[in-house]
């Protein structure tokens, strides 16, 4: 255990584009934080908002969306429509108390590598920022019924 | 008339149309009275709660459950009732995910005491006085039962057997169910979902259908929808891609659109989720190969126009959804409204 927080960060990232951004950024030995957990998919358009809704209820502190630029789908408009939900998300997700750097989209073809480690050191900067989101405790509290007090601590955490 | 089954009916948090339901199955209901005794029925016959306390666990046949779990009242009669029944029903919407009373789930029970002791101009209340759950009066002590912080869905306090979903269900499907318990037929399996379709409202819809693409939404005041065209076409919030059949899609037939109260379809988890992919996959934002910011600003113009995103995707299902509530002690506001 460690005694900072480290913020976890779930990526989505796309299997034609940001997928291999993240192998480049790998084989080019970039350097960045180690805080995002990749699932690949195979297009932007795949990640439901369940899927993240899901992520943030079951502890993810962030989630990351990497897709292709608009125009360069491999599915022609599958990102147009990741970006359509995920604006539409965000509006929905601040009802919720969920600030809106928390769900992040970011566009990286297979050549940046560095553009998805930039992103994704710069989410964990934010994320570090924030505060860890905890759903589970301080929402849905030990019998749901109510949130636990505020800045009351996990135990794994201090 | 000893072998007569026991029926039962029980309102939580709810509005009492899924009474109004049951009795509104027309002659199908002396169907129910000649097999059923009615052994607790607050909204219909007089029974105590300690009637109920009285019997044997599994005394009642059938139970209906209506109605969202809001105070520690309506815990414990979930908890009585569920020790009671051979077969509890979640009836309607409220039982089943939350339904209306969980839309209190987007805000905090201090915010909604405010509103409803304090702050409402019909409210008259000079020394600020809220309910207590015990208040002491020269006779003794009072109790009333303890205001949740969050809504939950019956399902979440207590094991159920079937769901019925609706706000409220349709009496064709009541009776179907009914019929089907009358004639002792063979009960699906725990847990199921019984008296509403498999597909979406959608393939219930007969009205028309064509290529989507919206450039804004209106509200329900802003425009009288075309008849025999399918609404969400017209940019008119019509939840039917989102939601489980059975209704016979009724409203958006007089041009009401979908509000989803039979809930998701199978296999989904959180109906207000996809309701959101359906909405955003029908927003034009014009021919491929823009620019980038005016991709944006195009699709957050269509948005602008969405009031209450979180309203109008969850208006029934935000008790039984993925995040269940908003949150009240972090930087949101509770309020709702956009950031």
């Amino acid at each position: 255990m460690s005694d900072t927080y480290e913020p976890v960060i779930v990526g989505f990232l796309c299997n034609w584009c940001s997928y291999r951004a993240a192998d480049l950024a790998g084989t080019s030995r970039l350097h960045y934080a180690p805080n995002m957990r990749p699932i690949r998919v195979m297009c932007s358009a795949r990640v439901d908002p369940q899927f993240v809704l899901k992520a943030l209820r079951e502890g993810a502190d962030g989630v990351l969306i990497a897709g292709c630029h608009p125009g360069e789908c491999h599915y022609v408009e599958g990102n147009i429509k990741a970006l359509r939900r995920y604006k539409l998300l965000q509006r929905l997700l601040a009802q919720f108390g969920i600030e809106p750097e928390r769900v992040q989209i970011v566009w990286a073809s297979a050549s940046e590598g560095n553009v998805l480690a930039e992103a994704v050191d710069r989410m964990v900067e934010q994320l570090r920022a924030l505060g860890p989101l905890r759903w589970q405790e301080t929402v849905l509290g030990g019998d749901g019924h109510g949130p636990v007090e505020a800045g009351e601590p996990a135990a794994e955490e201090v | 008339m000893a072998d007569k089954g026991k029926f039962a009916m029980y309102w939580a948090a709810s509005c009492g149309g899924c009474e109004i339901a049951v009795l509104n199955i027309g002659e199908k209901i002396l169907d129910v009275d000649a097999n059923f005794d009615i052994v607790f029925w607050p909204c219909a016959a007089d029974f105590k709660y300690k009637d109920v306390e009285g019997y044997p666990d599994g005394y009642i046949d059938l139970c209906l459950f209506n109605g969202a779990i809001r105070t520690s009242e309506n815990e414990e009669m979930a908890h009585l009732l569920r020790q009671k029944s051979k077969i509890l029903v979640a009836f309607g919407s409220c039982a089943y995910e939350g339904c209306i009373p969980a839309l209190a789930n987007l805000t905090s029970k201090e915010a909604i005491f405010r509103t409803a002791y304090l702050e409402s101009p019909s409210t008259e209340n000079p020394d600020g006085v809220l309910p207590q759950p015990v208040t002491q009066v020269p006779e003794g002590e009072l109790h009333i039962p303890e205001f949740y912080e969050t809504v939950k869905s019956l399902d979440q306090v207590v094991s159920v057997d079937y769901y019925i979903p609706g706000c409220p269900p349709e009496p064709h499907q009541i009776i179907a169910v009914l019929d089907a318990i009358i004639q002792g037929a063979e009960l699906p399996p725990p847990g199921s979902i019984i008296g509403a379709g498999t597909v979406a409202v959608c393939e219930e819809c007969p009205l028309e259908k064509h290529e989507k693409a919206i450039k804004r939404i209106y509200r329900p005041y802003e425009k009288r929808p075309e008849p025999g065209i399918c609404l969400l076409e017209q940019g008119i919030i019509c939840l039917g891609p989102a939601t489980r059949s059975g209704c016979g899609a009724r409203c958006p037939q007089v041009g009401m659109g979908c509000r989803g109260c039979y809930g998701p379809l199978d296999g989904v988890e959180d109906q207000g989720a996809k309701f959101l992919s359906a909405i955003a996959s029908v927003i034009d934002v014009g021919e491929p190969g823009g620019e980038e910011a005016d991709l944006d600003r195009e699709i957050e113009a269509v948005m602008e126009s969405l009031a209450d995103p979180a309203g109008t995707f969850y208006r029934f299902s935000m008790a039984h959804s993925l995040l269940r509530r908003a949150r009240v002690n972090g930087s949101g506001d509770g309020e709702g409204g956009t950031a």
